[in-house]
């Protein structure tokens, strides 16, 4: 039995033909939703307009990195991906018929989520949808954007819906509607980067009853079952395995996604005893490209709309949610007046940072996977050769770099340290988690911080800036502190007893204070608003 | 660290015959991924990206500078 995705009533238009609203996102996919839900809950009045009547299509981003799962625990859903996804944190690569090397991406206890859980997109897009109806967001259905006019204050767009059309001023719009933007295109922004040739095709299998295969990674080069081609393998949850197959250049796209020949592929795969069922197929080729700027006046694009990658890696829809947990509370500062368009460039500035490491990435695992010359061929084939049997090769086996959250060193609102710091994570490095004790019970940290400015106090109660929210964190146990009964979290954090982190609404560290003092906090608080004269 | 462009071979003719043989009996793929293997074997054994980027830069043009256009 397929997946039958929920279906949301068509949403009638304003009987007046017009509407006027302050925050617009387009497309109600992975990251339009995550961005709503995001601001919502910052109390921005939002609406969401979204041309089908219903989430994804396919599981599609199966691969949800620890950072989105950490950013979906902000956002009060960490759990249920937790609960139904697949954990993995293993990857297993092989060469022909032989296992090259296997790795762990999260070696190290002490962490509220797991390198990885694989689960449906569409499964995802559903409880966001649930979440963003309760959290108050305007959620319009069948509403599709056909006409678009920019100006200084704002945007009017033409919504074009099956009951008719309607005008919509938006004094923001956030483009979210992914690779093929309407908004993008209409602004004529172009993508610059790299288009591939190769092409791939997605099965997504239902194998019921035992299976040869555990929750891990897999990734063959040239295996006996596709030979001079990759196959991935992961694990989702209700008994589906996504299988991805490189097809090469030359393969014809109209015959290769034919029920039998895809059945075909798979059962040389799983060999010929084994039942399955096709869920969901898909061919697909690939870029690696962004835009110059990601905002444009009063539109701000995020995701695919902004920048796209190839899949290996899973940096696609992990980039884009962390595109919306960068953008959120900063428009939400601006629209309660409390920051200015500085703020807004560093979105650009962080997230643009952010899509060249994932583009730069996901281009050289592809160069890899897909060598476009006899020589890139050659290398490719000599390091896998040499991996089975010396480490130094197996380093540069690259069947894609997973997902790494985005360090935002660089970032304009970064403070510099007021004295030596001892280590632990970098300023701009997203807040570690750590587990704690809190009131008697085992918790973690992260869920402490929520999703305002926070400052992270170790080894020491005190009053702080007042209007800046403190967590304390004691090597003892202490009422009304975070007992860091393991000593992960000041280790994590590199901290000196007494030293104080400030920590963004978004859960990066933005200051460290070695000996926190209330005229330094307040300079680096102003200087991650963006209010940079105030943070001389 | 620089490059050592410095002759360091004690039996130059050896290695050059070594280097020659280890093709002997293989196709052009085949040789081409023992010299590619090769590289990446000696590439690790550097270590060094500077010293490699250098050699790079070398092996892509030969030429000695007072003979480049």
């Amino acid at each position: 039995m397929p997946h039958a995705n929920p279906r949301y009533p068509a949403t009638p238009p304003p009987a007046s033909g017009r509407d006027h609203r302050r925050v617009v996102v387009v497309g109600g996919g992975l990251v339009g939703l995550t961005l709503a839900l995001d601001l919502a809950r910052h109390g921005v009045a939002v609406t969401l307009l979204d041309e089908e009547d219903s989430v994804a299509t396919g599981s599609r981003a199966i691969c949800f990195a620890k950072r989105t799962l950490e950013i979906y625990g902000r956002l009060g859903l960490g759990e249920k991906l937790l609960a139904r996804g697949v954990t993995w944190k293993t990857g297993r690569v092989f060469h022909q018929d032989r296992q090259v090397y296997a790795f762990d991406l999260l070696p190290e206890e002490g962490h509220r989520y797991p390198a990885f859980v694989n689960i449906q997109q569409y499964h995802v897009e559903a409880w966001l949808v649930e979440a963003c109806a309760e959290a108050g967001v305007d959620l319009r259905w069948r509403h599709q954007v056909t006409g678009l006019a920019a100006d200084a204050d704002g945007v009017t767009l033409t919504v074009t819906t099956p009951s008719g059309a309607y005008a919509l001023r938006a004094d923001w719009l956030l483009a979210c509607d992914g690779a093929r933007s309407f908004i993008r295109r209409s602004l004529g922004l172009p993508l610059h980067g790299q288009v591939f040739q190769d092409r791939f095709l997605i099965a997504d299998v239902v194998i019921r009853g035992e299976v040869a295969f555990p929750a891990e990674r897999w990734f063959w080069f040239d295996p006996p079952f596709h030979p001079g081609q990759s196959v991935l393998l992961h694990k989702q949850p209700d008994e589906l395995w996504r299988i991805d197959f490189q097809l090469g250049a030359e393969a014809d796209p109209e015959s290769e996604q034919q029920p039998e020949r895809v059945r075909a592929r798979v059962a040389a795969m799983l060999g010929p005893d084994v039942p399955f069922e096709l869920e969901w197929v898909s061919l697909y080729t690939f870029r690696c490209r962004r835009l110059d700027r990601f905002v444009q006046g009063r539109v701000v694009l995020a995701g695919d709309s902004a920048h796209q990658v190839s899949p290996f890696g899973a940096r696609g829809g992990n980039g884009g949610v962390q595109d919306a947990d960068n953008l959120a509370w900063k428009l939400a500062a601006i629209l309660r007046g409390e920051a200015g368009p500085a703020l807004l460039a560093s979105y650009e500035a962080e997230r643009i940072a952010a899509a060249e490491e994932n583009i730069l990435h996901s281009t050289r695992a592809t160069d890899f996977i897909s060598p476009k010359t006899p020589a890139a061929r050659a290398y490719r084939d000599a390091v896998l050769e040499l991996a089975e049997g010396h480490a130094f090769a197996r380093a540069l086996v690259n069947s894609g770099r997973l997902s790494r959250p985005a360090v935002l060193a660089d970032s304009p609102l970064n403070a510099a340290d007021d004295g030596t710091w001892p280590g632990g994570a970098e300023t701009g490095s997203p807040a570690p988690d750590a587990p704690v004790r809190h009131q008697g019970r085992p918790d973690w940290l992260l869920r402490h911080l929520g999703g305002e400015f926070a400052l992270l106090v170790f080894d020491a109660v005190w009053t702080p800036v007042p209007g800046l929210r403190a967590v304390f964190v004691t090597a003892e146990e202490t009422p009304g502190t975070l007992w860091d009964h393991s000593g992960l979290a000041a280790a994590r954090y590199g901290a000196p007893p007494g030293g104080a982190v400030l920590i963004r609404p978004d859960q990066h560290i933005a200051a460290r204070f070695a000996a926190p003092r209330p005229g330094a906090i307040r300079a680096a608080l102003a200087r991650a608003l963006g209010q940079m004269e105030h943070a001389a | 660290m620089k490059l050592d462009t410095s002759p360091r071979l004690a039996d130059p003719d050896a290695i050059f015959a070594r280097l020659v043989e280890a093709h002997l009996g293989l196709d052009e793929a085949a040789s081409r991924r023992l010299d590619a293997r090769l590289v990446l074997i000696l590439a690790n054994h550097v270590g060094d990206e500077a010293v490699l980027r250098q050699a790079i830069a070398l092996a892509r043009d030969p030429a000695p500078p007072n003979a480049r256009r």
